[in-house]
């Protein structure tokens, strides 16, 4: 599963504050390390709400506020985009994350992908449709790949 | 947090630090299976403990320390004589009563060579394939035997049995734990890609609505690849297979219609593809060639799907270079298939008589009597060609080889589509 997880801002990350050499040394690897776990599909650094937008749709009407915003609280400052298998193994990697930081509020959601999200029990019927087709397509897919 | 809570979080510790904690055993006590054993042990005490203490710092460390002062119990326990076992238990109270600083540095150093030795190990040519692929993801993968047993739709006893002999046959034979060096490492690294790549078919060829266990094997394929691409970066070939499936699960959204039909890739709704996943396809396949070298089979494979990535609509796919790399991989691992394929790459390059050509080559190839795929290829290419009653038979002919309902019929429609308008 896919689990999107955002670091919040703070007066720090909002003030465009740069890290310590310490923490890019220890933050490095960190990162190093989660990669090497292969459970880090993307991830990336936001620049402050100073040079961010809000675009709003209210009443028929458009609104193109210029930032800083000041809930800080409310905003993102990082993001990483976790391939795990739960999302245990995701707050886990958090935590660490986190700990390299010192501090931090770090917010979790599961990425919406419909299939994950109904466990089929299978009728005898639709097993042995699916048994086929999943032959057929392992047939098809065996090396070199096929069109499909 | 609740107890259940708490328990959870142990779980996924545990998978997260299953595959380093076993592979660091191993190395120690020479045997696969008394190293998950030891694991599992390791386990035991982290479920009876760390709900007290809470999780510690270095969970990995601490599992690890917990394991050997498991295994030098069982060993004196079992008041072993032979001399071998004696070393090795006076080898492992000797390394326990060393200073835990100087174990976490060790474990780091060793950590990554381990991981890989165990991989090898688990991947070894003297298991059969079925073997190395439960035993992979048994102790590389951290899934249960349940898992693993319904992603391929098999008895839980067969993968129990599967994985028991797997290990026995490692200590039977005496299976070094170790990296292979020289000339025995692109063959045995062969073996460990071919694994890594079949359990990604395997759930790859899943179809959408069933058991979730399925598009899990394709998420586990994919991690087991990225992580040996950070171990052995210098390898070409596993970057080649890296942004093979990268690029092929790029297509996993797009690859079934809503009825379970399964859809070609040049009929996908490329605006289902994940870009995300194609961008890091791409970003492997550039580190594959930036090694250099002569390419590999993976890394040509890859090749070929990121033609198909690279371009926005299916009319705007480069067929002619995809014939070209078609024609080098025929000459790696020649094969009446990739053949095929190259024929349907030079139709779609150079027109449906130029492939049509190839193809009747083929069509005299005991090893591809069989294959429903043949006729089909040979039926589009003759009905392009406008030769409709050849086409019609050839649809028939395909139609009747295919085992899979929705292919058939599509199959037969495009047979009926050959008939002559009334």
């Amino acid at each position: 599963m896919r689990i999107l997880g955002m670091l919040k801002a703070d007066a720090d990350t909002e003030a465009g504050k740069p890290p310590s050499k310490d923490l890019i040394e220890r933050m490095g690897a960190f990162i190093e390390e989660v990669t090497k776990a292969g459970v880090i599909v993307a991830t990336d650094g936001l620049h402050p709400s100073s040079r961010g937008k809000r675009v709003r749709l209210a009443d028929g009407k458009f609104t193109v506020i210029d930032g800083p915003f000041t809930e800080s609280k409310e905003l993102v400052a990082s993001y990483a985009l976790f391939q795990v298998k739960t999302m245990d193994e995701a707050v886990h990697w958090t935590k660490r994350f986190l700990e390299v930081l010192g501090r931090g509020e770090c917010e979790l959601r599961p990425i919406f992908e419909a299939e994950h999200f109904s466990p089929e029990v299978l009728t005898p019927a639709e097993r042995a449709r699916e048994e086929a087709t999943r032959r057929a397509m392992k047939r098809d897919a065996e090396p070199p790949p096929t069109r499909r | 947090m609740t107890a259940t809570d708490t328990h959870r979080a142990i779980e996924a510790v545990f998978r997260i630090e299953q595959a380093r904690l076993i592979a660091g055993l191993a190395r120690m006590v020479r045997d696969v299976g008394l190293a998950e054993e030891l694991a599992q042990d390791a386990l035991v005490v982290a479920l009876e403990q760390w709900p007290r203490s809470g999780i510690p710092d270095r969970p990995g460390a601490w599992l690890m320390a917990a394991a050997r002062n498991r295994a030098i119990d069982r060993l004196r326990r079992a008041r072993l004589v032979e001399r071998k076992h004696q070393e090795l238990g006076r080898e492992l109270e000797a390394d326990a009563a060393a200073a835990a600083p100087d174990l976490d540095a060790a474990l780091d150093d060793d950590i990554g060579d381990d991981l890989l030795r165990l991989m090898f190990t688990a991947c070894h040519p003297v298991l059969t394939m079925e073997a190395r692929v439960a035993l992979t993801l048994r102790l590389l993968g951290g899934l249960t035997t349940e898992e693993i047993a319904r992603g391929f739709l098999l008895p839980e006893a067969t993968i129990a049995q599967r994985i028991v002999r797997a290990k026995r046959t490692l200590a039977e034979k005496r299976v070094p734990f170790e990296v292979p060096r020289g000339e025995a490492l692109a063959e045995r690294l062969g073996s460990v890609l071919g694994v890594i790549y079949l359990v990604f078919n395997e759930g790859y060829a899943a179809t959408v609505g069933e058991n979730w266990v399925r598009p899990q094997l394709c998420e586990e394929a994919l991690r087991l690849g990225r992580i040996l691409a950070e171990l052995a970066p210098a390898q070409p070939e596993v970057h080649g297979l890296v942004a093979l499936m990268e690029i092929q699960a790029s297509r996993l959204k797009a690859r079934v219609g809503p009825g379970g039909e399964p859809i070609l890739l040049l009929d996908q709704d490329r605006g289902r593809w994940d870009r995300l996943l194609i961008r890091r396809g791409l970003a492997a396949l550039e580190r594959a060639l930036a090694l250099g070298g002569p390419p590999g089979p993976y890394l040509l494979q890859a090749e070929i799907a990121a033609c198909h990535a690279r371009a926005p609509r299916a009319a705007d796919t480069d067929w002619a270079r995809i014939a070209a790399l078609y024609a080098a991989l025929a000459r790696l691992s020649p094969s009446p298939v990739v053949e095929l394929n190259r024929a349907v790459a030079v139709a779609m390059a150079e027109g449906p008589a130029a492939g049509l050509a190839l193809v009747d080559a083929l069509v005299q190839q005991p090893a591809l009597r069989g294959y429903h795929l043949l006729p089909g290829v040979r039926g589009d290419l003759l009905f392009k060609l406008g030769r409709l009653e050849e086409a019609r038979a050839e649809f028939e002919r395909a139609a009747a080889l295919s085992r899979n309902e929705p292919e058939r019929r599509l199959l037969l429609q495009r047979a009926d589509a050959c008939r002559p308008a009334r």
